[in-house]
């Protein structure tokens, strides 16, 4: 399945400085996982050791937190865009 | 009409409106909780007055003492709020502010005689996390209230605008706001978890990791003690992103119902819409949304009156959130 990613500019430099890519896998821990073995350098960013989500990252596909929705096993089926973005402080509210 | 003894006891109990008229959905009834009518203008009146209150309670601040300090991280609205509240006790606030905030929201810190500290814009609201935190640690003698971490936030949210919500809406099934500290969605969400379970609780949030340069690595990120103390990764049932498109979208559709309303709150709105399209044509439900602020700290961004591109690309820029 061929889904988009999207790159946060924290993890660009380690990803060959592309901002969206497309990828494969059928749930968010097949796609993170196939990243981390072409990008070996982002894996600690990505996923812990047991294979669950970095604490500062969040995953989306089509804006939807996947914590929300099962975590790395969040299925992703084909076109769904996935945006990594790093958690970061709000403001206003 | 009531008359009040301080500008203070105007702060919550604010109404509810219904903006239905906006529903994608006619079986979606969507009513919104107008919290710019708190004296100074947003949602964060309360929270401000609760973390001086609990300040005060536990000895680290003391009415009518001289000399006083407090610092806060802030991209606006507490700042604004603790400086009103600041204002009337005699405090002198101290609001650790990015660079890149509207100029209206350092104009009242002024007016309400807090000192701004610049942050680094590229450094968002983490950098003003940082920054706020080690100057704290170099003056010990500054009390810092930190949002962020106080139990004082999410406490107001439960004791108050949490029961309001029920009272004013007893039939609500969804409640949508938006996540900054986190303090609304804890203490609304633990409120209306304890007294109604089935009613959801979804976060919106701006995409701002996208526009945080200053980030060095995945390890600078921050996640508020305030969400991880109440367990808001149970709390909440759902998270979505909503665009900076789609924010000043829905700012604007929010004029139609006669609402002028800060950017934030259109994002906020976005998130109920899209709420409401997940709710089956079957079923009845009423989405309480926070209209966190209105409309007046944002004319300069040109966001009800300019190029939707032109505002979309500043608000890349600028914190609006």
């Amino acid at each position: 399945m061929a889904a988009v990613l999207r790159i946060p500019t924290v993890l660009r430099p380690a990803m060959g400085g592309e901002s969206v890519i497309a990828v494969e896998g059928s749930t968010v821990g097949e796609v993170l996982l196939k990243l981390t073995t072409t990008y070996p350098a982002i894996k600690g960013q990505l996923l812990n050791e047991d294979g669950t989500l970095h604490r500062f990252l969040n995953v989306y596909v089509n804006d939807d937190d996947v914590r929300y929705l099962g975590g790395v096993e969040a299925s992703v089926t084909n076109n769904d865009e996935i945006t990594l973005l790093p958690a970061v402080a709000g403001g206003v509210w | 009409m009531p008359r009040y003894e301080s500008v203070l006891e105007l702060i919550g109990n604010t109404p509810v409106v219904d903006v239905s008229a906006l529903s994608p959905k006619p079986n979606v009834a969507i009513l919104a909780k107008l919290e710019g009518r708190n004296p100074a203008g947003s949602v964060k009146d309360r929270v401000a007055l609760s973390l001086i209150e609990a300040a005060e309670q536990d000895g680290r601040l003391i009415p009518g003492r001289s000399g006083q300090t407090l610092i806060e991280p802030s991209s606006g609205n507490t700042g604004i709020a603790l400086a009103m509240v600041c204002r009337l006790r005699g405090y002198h606030l101290k609001v650790v502010l990015p660079t890149n905030v509207s100029p209206e929201r350092r104009q009242l810190l002024l007016a309400f005689g807090a000192e701004i500290i610049d942050s680094p814009g590229s450094e968002g609201s983490n950098g003003a996390v940082r920054l706020a935190q080690s100057l704290s640690e170099a003056n010990p003698e500054w009390v810092f209230l930190y949002q962020y971490a106080n139990p004082a936030n999410p406490l107001v949210h439960y004791q108050t605008t949490g029961p309001e919500i029920l009272a004013d809406v007893p039939e609500i099934t969804h409640f949508v706001a938006g996540l900054g500290t986190s303090g609304t969605l804890m203490g609304v969400g633990k409120y209306l978890k304890e007294h109604r379970p089935e009613v959801q609780i979804w976060a919106v949030e701006p995409p701002s990791g996208e526009m945080v340069d200053g980030l060095r690595s995945l390890d600078d990120g921050y996640v508020p003690p305030i969400f991880t103390d109440n367990d808001g990764e149970h709390l909440l049932d759902r998270k979505v992103i909503v665009r900076p498109r789609e924010s000043i979208e829905w700012t604007r559709r929010l004029t139609e119902v006669g609402l002028f309303v800060g950017l934030s709150s259109g994002a906020a709105m976005a998130g109920a819409v899209k709420c409401a399209l997940t709710i089956d044509d079957t079923d009845a439900a009423t989405i309480v949304t926070i209209i966190a602020d209105d409309g007046w700290k944002y004319l300069s961004t040109g966001a009800w009156s300019d190029d939707i591109d032109d505002v979309v690309e500043r608000a890349k820029a600028t914190i609006y959130f």
